[in-house]
């Protein structure tokens, strides 16, 4: 693990939607922002059919894979039952109005 | 706070049901006690018929084994029997299998003693041998019997009956059916369908003794029965006798206690009894006079009763309309509605006794009232859902008999009975799953509904085509407990008990102007809804308030706000329009130039006459977009719930055999809709003559020239099954074929459930309706396509919005990729 990397401003990143990270070590990381305000970031990949869960609705703290409708929650990448499954979690925050990712 | 009390009384399917539904919505409210008579946790009780028969054992029929009493925190009491309900004092005594009072104070009562099996009063009931079929006890005595004597009787031939002698023959016992009517289960099958049924099972070495009317049951030498001795003199020998002579639901302990019974414990639709502490569920309770003896009403009553006792207060029970799909000893009947023949009605019969076909469909004022299906019964659902909704069936009175059976031809190599499939066939063809997945994951979850087997196994989630074959499975995996579900009044989703119809019904009534809006008001229960409602009510939103509603993206499926269809890798296909497929060197010029530019992998030929640009990056979007937006291009829609294409043949312009100008009506028409949101994507084809090259008959709206005019047909779809489309009524000229066509479209767009595609919603409201609105009235219809063009007036291109976006607000920036 490094340090904490400023990501973008949380404006940046659509209510409700997501942005897309691409690191060089981790490839695509989804960045999420709910209703609350809340960030999340999840690896980019659905582990059903690896569809790209940034381009899923996002509700509540979950978001709906776009390809086949997986949900997975945010928090920690495990997919709702009664599918199995997780998409590696990325440890994130808000800090005076940035999104700061750890990767 | 102090955690509130809750005692079931009973711990059967209904009443166990309603635990479930509890703690799925207020997990912590309540401690609870549940006393079951019996020592065995909740079991499906439908299923006891396979376990006599040997096909299964109690193991398997279990719903919830001890550890999930005591995963909820469940106090469990098996083998209580509660002696008497204290009102005053508000508490449950119950004496446990050692003979020990318990006493239980509760809050809240749950009286869910579900049903007693009703023993004539003729002399020798009490003998040993004599039994009822009600538990596993019985069960058990049964197949004791069946190893140790031969001969069986069982009175009354009604379902429960027949498949107690089932199970004894299969046993090997020889086994008589003794009946006091003319015809086997007469209340829900009619003679034809009875008298077949009972040939059947006489094939099988049943015999049957119909009329009769026991006199007397005859102890033998060992003080066991030993014959059964009827009115008309007559004798037959017995070492067994199983009474199923109906059931009355068991309201002792209720009455005991001075609660208000009559035929069961009276309820409200809240299942509230006369005292506000007591509910009331299941078998032995009595809503709006009617006391309920199949599963899926009494699912749908625990669903309310949990609400109200988590004190959310909404949902009622408004009373079920019942249907009978049974598996009767391997054969299918199925029932509904009044069959009985009453003045007015109208019979139309199938019967080919050669294949085991029957199907009676009786009709009354041009609606359907009653069926009995025997042999092949995929079509019941389709039955029942005409007769639930009352529709108007004389447009489809010529082929109602054959039926509708929601079963494509796609996939499953013909088969269309679930019955006869091995358990390696595949079923679902979109997921890939066989029937064995099936059926194992409805034992295993104990699973009720299609939609919890969509969950679970994704079967039928895709195109659905295959729903029919998977209702029949569960049907027979479940026994009598399923029922197949109203679709038309089902909730959007988990997110609220609303269905479509309210929902479209609110947002029109009170004016609802965005998701955000609906959702409070319509006392929505997750923060922001889900995946499937919030792009329902984004449309409901925008089609009943155009140019007032508040568009939300981010309550559209990926598709709609990038524009472009996102591919399993991830990547986008890009569609430009064309309109009526007609297009110009310019124009191709421009998309070979950027096919080129961005690199794309597959250009290729769409069946809608347009070119799809496959494979293109998300962050290319917005550039690629801009260039064609400089060439005069326009999105095609080619992702959306919305206009798609509009298809023409060359017509008059060219062809030799054209009568009318397909492509210029066609172009007219694709200008006039371009930019419309829908219920679900809508296609249109314009032939210029009736050899109809442009394929008008599996369109939404598809358009025929013949030398007087045009013909209108709607309703038509080339997808999953493939639907041809209605002759809707013949025009004079282009404008005509715009505002007759358009206003159909507009009805479409006003009462369409979201993802209803037009010929699902055709066969929904009837052409009856659509003809009023559009073709009767010609008021409505010219209100109807007014509305049409209003709320298309100024559509801008979503391509040429976003490029000269040059503010960077968020919607552009999320094409952009942050790298780190």
């Amino acid at each position: 693990m490094t340090d904490w990397t400023r990501i973008c401003a949380l404006t940046d990143v659509p209510v409700l939607g997501a942005r897309v990270v691409e690191s060089a070590r981790e490839g695509r990381i989804a960045v999420f922002r709910n209703s609350a305000d809340q960030v999340f970031a999840l690896r980019d990949r659905c582990p059903h059919k690896a569809g790209p869960l940034s381009q899923g609705i996002v509700h509540g703290t979950t978001v709906t894979c776009p390809l086949h409708s997986w949900k997975i929650q945010l928090e920690d990448g495990q997919v709702v039952a009664p599918d199995v499954g997780c998409a590696k979690p990325y440890p994130i925050r808000v800090e005076d109005g940035d999104v700061l990712l750890q990767l | 706070m102090r955690k509130l009390k809750l005692v079931m009384v009973g711990n059967g399917m209904a009443g166990v049901r309603t635990l479930e539904e509890l703690r799925k919505i207020a997990p912590d409210m309540y401690d609870i006690t549940v006393f079951g008579a019996e020592p065995h946790p909740n079991y499906n009780r439908i299923l006891l018929s396979p376990v006599l028969a040997g096909e299964m054992t109690i193991q398997d029929i279990i719903l919830n084994d001890l550890q999930w009493y005591a995963d909820n925190g469940i106090t469990l009491h098996l083998g209580a029997r509660v002696t008497e309900i204290d009102r005053r004092n508000r508490s449950v005594i119950a004496t446990d299998r050692n003979g020990q009072t318990i006493t239980v104070d509760y809050d809240r009562l749950l009286i869910a003693t579900g049903s007693t099996p009703f023993m004539p009063p003729f002399p020798g009931r009490d003998l040993p041998g004599v039994i009822s079929y009600r538990d596993i006890k019985d069960t058990d005595e049964m197949i004791d019997a069946a190893a140790r004597y031969r001969h069986a009787v069982v009175i009354g031939a009604g379902l429960l009956g027949l498949e107690a002698a089932n199970g004894l023959a299969l046993r090997g016992m020889a086994v008589t059916v003794v009946h006091n009517s003319e015809w086997i289960m007469e209340r829900q099958l009619d003679r034809t369908a009875g008298k077949m049924l009972q040939a059947e099972l006489e094939k099988k070495g049943m015999q049957f003794k119909m009329n009769a009317q026991t006199a007397e049951l005859v102890a033998g030498e060992s003080g066991r029965v030993a014959a059964v001795k009827f009115k008309d003199g007559d004798s037959i020998p017995a070492d067994l006798v199983c009474v199923a002579a109906g059931i009355r639901p068991n309201v002792e302990l209720a009455e005991k206690a001075g609660i208000h019974c009559n035929r069961g414990i009276v309820v409200n639709d809240t299942l509230q009894s006369y005292d506000p502490r007591v509910y009331a569920v299941g078998e032995c309770a009595n809503h709006r006079g009617t006391a309920y003896g199949l599963v899926a009403p009494l699912f749908e009553q625990a669903k309310v009763c949990a609400n109200h006792l988590a004190e959310m207060g909404i949902g009622r029970y408004q009373g079920s309309v019942t249907s009978t799909k049974l598996k009767v000893a391997g054969i299918d009947v199925f029932s509904a509605g009044d069959f009985s023949g009453a003045d007015g009605a109208e019979d139309i019969v199938l019967h080919d006794p050669g294949l085991g076909i029957y199907k009676r469909i009786v009709l009354k004022d041009d609606k359907l009232v009653g069926a009995v299906l025997y042999g092949d019964t995929k079509d019941g659902a389709w039955y029942f859902q005409l007769l639930r909704d009352e529709q108007d069936i004389s447009d489809i009175r010529d082929h109602l008999v054959f039926g509708n059976a929601h079963l494509g031809d796609v996939g499953h190599k013909g088969n269309n009975v679930a019955a006869g499939m091995a358990d390696d066939a595949e079923v679902c063809g979109c997921n890939g799953v066989c029937k064995g997945t099936i059926v194992k994951a409805i034992q295993e979850h104990g699973l009720f509904s299609l939609e919890d087997v969509r969950k679970h196994t994704k079967a039928s989630s895709s195109c659905g085509s295959c729903t029919g074959l998977v209702e029949q499975i569960l049907a027979s995996t479940v026994g009598g407990a399923y029922q197949p579900s109203d679709s038309n009044n089902k909730a959007v989703c988990g997110c609220t008990d609303l269905s479509h119809g309210e929902v479209r019904h609110a947002i029109n009534q009170h004016k609802l102007l965005s998701v955000a809006e609906a959702q409070q008001h319509l006392g929505w229960r997750t923060p922001n809804g889900c995946a499937t409602c919030r792009p329902a009510l984004n449309y409901y939103c925008l089609s009943s308030w155009p140019h007032e509603a508040i568009d939300d993206p981010q309550s559209r499926f990926i598709n709609e706000r990038a524009h472009a269809n996102i591919q399993k890798d991830g990547t986008y296909s890009v569609v430009p329009r064309m309109w009526g497929g007609l297009t110009t060197p310019t124009e191709l010029r421009a998309i070979a130039d950027a096919a080129e530019k961005y690199r794309v992998p597959t250009v290729k030929v769409t069946g809608g006459q347009r070119i799809d640009l496959l494979g293109v990056k998300k962050e290319d979007l917005p550039q690629m977009w801009a260039d064609f937006a400089r060439a005069g291009m326009v999105s095609g829609h080619a992702y959306g719930k919305s206009l798609r294409t509009v298809k023409t043949c060359v017509g008059s312009e060219h062809c030799r055999f054209g009568t009318q100008r397909s492509m210029a009506l066609g172009v007219k028409l694709e200008k006039m809709l371009y930019g419309m949101w829908s219920p679900h994507k809508v296609k249109l084809a314009v032939s210029g003559c009736p050899r109809n090259c442009a394929e008008s008959g599996i369109k939404d709206v598809g358009v025929i020239g013949v030398d007087s005019g045009y013909e209108l047909y709607i309703g038509g779809n080339g997808g999953i099954k493939t639907e041809v489309a209605q002759f809707f009524v013949k025009v004079q000229d282009d404008d005509e074929v715009m505002e007759y066509g358009g206003a159909f479209i507009q009805l479409y767009r006003e009462e369409g459930f979201y993802l209803e595609r037009t010929c699902h919603y055709l066969e929904r409201v009837g052409m009856e309706h659509i003809r009023q609105r559009v073709l009767d009235d010609a008021a409505s219809r010219k209100a109807l396509y007014e509305k049409l063009l209003f709320a298309l007036q100024d559509y801008k291109d979503p391509w040429a919005e976003i490029f000269a976006d040059k503010s960077g607000g968020s919607h552009k920036r999320e094409f952009e990729i942050i790298k780190v």
